[in-house]
């Protein structure tokens, strides 16, 4: 029977470290991008975002 | 493509690129003077804008701003390489590929104009995403490698903020908006060709045609006075047209003449000075320059606005 391990690479803890910061970057962006376009809608529509047929 | 590099050639390259390195492609000491700038234009406009959408008017003006420079980043990899001033960034120190500085760029960009398009209105966003096109297209990739007035017509990419500021709030463009976008415009010439001259050998190292290393030094001299004279008359403009305040006028005819005596020094400099310290000395001039204008114009509009209460 043959060997499939599948060839892995191996991250030094730099690229961990590295990976894990631009994880957490891509999280903090994109809920801000989330905050921003909730906090962007209410302003922009102000009280008439309620202001819809039933 | 954003961990694994390169894989058919067996050369597996898992990157150690950290946020900071990303917010380094953004060029974010333009990006100051874009936000800067930008708020000035929305200042100064006629109308009201609610606060919120007016601070995220300005991050989205920023981030496409920024991501104008990731793709000018993306493009000029090469050059950026060769010269000194530039061959520590992202790309050229291998910390980012370039095929992520360019998604990078391009997904910022939609997402900024977008941004800006639906909270504020079209002529902003269109104004924004025509900025970025005419930064990383006309500028980065056809004038800045084919032309010495690479910089004249590509200065108006940096010019556009105040006016997309502006159009956020009114909707439209008019007349003083366009002399805002004048004085940035008529600023970048002298104030890059100053860089220029003590950059000299960077430029030619790069094969990057500026106007020293195409025309010399002496006709790049008289050019930068010439532009110079030019930017201190329009610079004064939005005084007697009454969308700012003698503060502002004082403050533009004594800088200004500061300016063209800095640019006459220039010009009086020899040929060949290896010191060029009144090239630098414009350079730095001129940023304070452009700064004080626009903090002056911003300062006496805030102040109107406080008296009307």
């Amino acid at each position: 029977m043959s060997d499939d391990k599948p060839e892995m690479v191996e991250l030094t803890d730099v690229q961990k470290k590295a990976q894990r910061r631009r994880s957490i970057a891509i999280g903090i962006v994109l809920a801000a991008f989330v905050i921003i376009v909730y906090v962007g809608s209410w302003a922009k529509m102000g009280a008439s975002i309620l202001d819809r047929p039933m | 493509m954003s961990l694994v590099d390169n894989i058919e050639n067996e050369a597996v390259r898992v990157s150690e690129a950290l946020p900071e390195d990303y917010f380094a492609l953004l060029k974010p000491r333009v990006m100051s003077l874009v936000v800067f700038t930008a708020f000035v234009g929305m200042m100064l406009a006629p109308g009201s804008i609610n606060p919120l959408i007016a601070c995220i008017a300005i991050l989205a003006i920023a981030v496409g701003g920024g991501a104008s420079g990731a793709l000018n980043m993306w493009y000029d990899a090469d050059i950026d390489a060769v010269m000194t001033r530039t061959r520590k960034r992202p790309i050229p120190a291998g910390r980012i590929a370039r095929g992520e500085a360019l998604a990078f760029g391009l997904i910022l960009s939609v997402f900024a104009v977008l941004t800006l398009g639906t909270l504020t209105n079209w002529v902003a966003g269109g104004l924004l995403a025509f900025t970025i096109f005419f930064y990383a297209v006309i500028y980065t990739m056809w004038l800045k490698r084919s032309t010495p007035q690479n910089i004249v017509i590509g200065g108006a990419a940096g010019a556009f903020p105040p006016m997309i500021g502006w159009a956020a709030v009114t909707g439209g463009i008019s007349l003083e908006s366009v002399i805002l976008f004048l004085i940035i415009f008529l600023w970048t010439p002298p104030h890059f060709w100053a860089l220029a001259l003590f950059k000299l050998r960077d430029y030619d190292m790069a094969n990057v045609p500026m106007l020293p290393n195409v025309a010399g030094e002496r006709h790049t001299k008289l050019q930068i006075v010439v532009y110079s004279v030019v930017l201190t008359a329009i610079a004064v403009a939005p005084w007697p047209l009454g969308f700012a305040g003698p503060a502002y006028g004082f403050t533009a005819v004594l800088l200004g003449a500061n300016f063209l005596r800095h640019a006459v020094n220039v010009w009086r400099m020899p040929d060949g000075d290896a010191t060029m310290i009144p090239a630098k000395k414009l350079f730095g001039f001129s940023l304070v320059y452009l700064a004080a204008l626009f903090t002056v114009m911003l300062a006496e509009a805030l102040v109107s606005m406080v008296m009307a209460w």
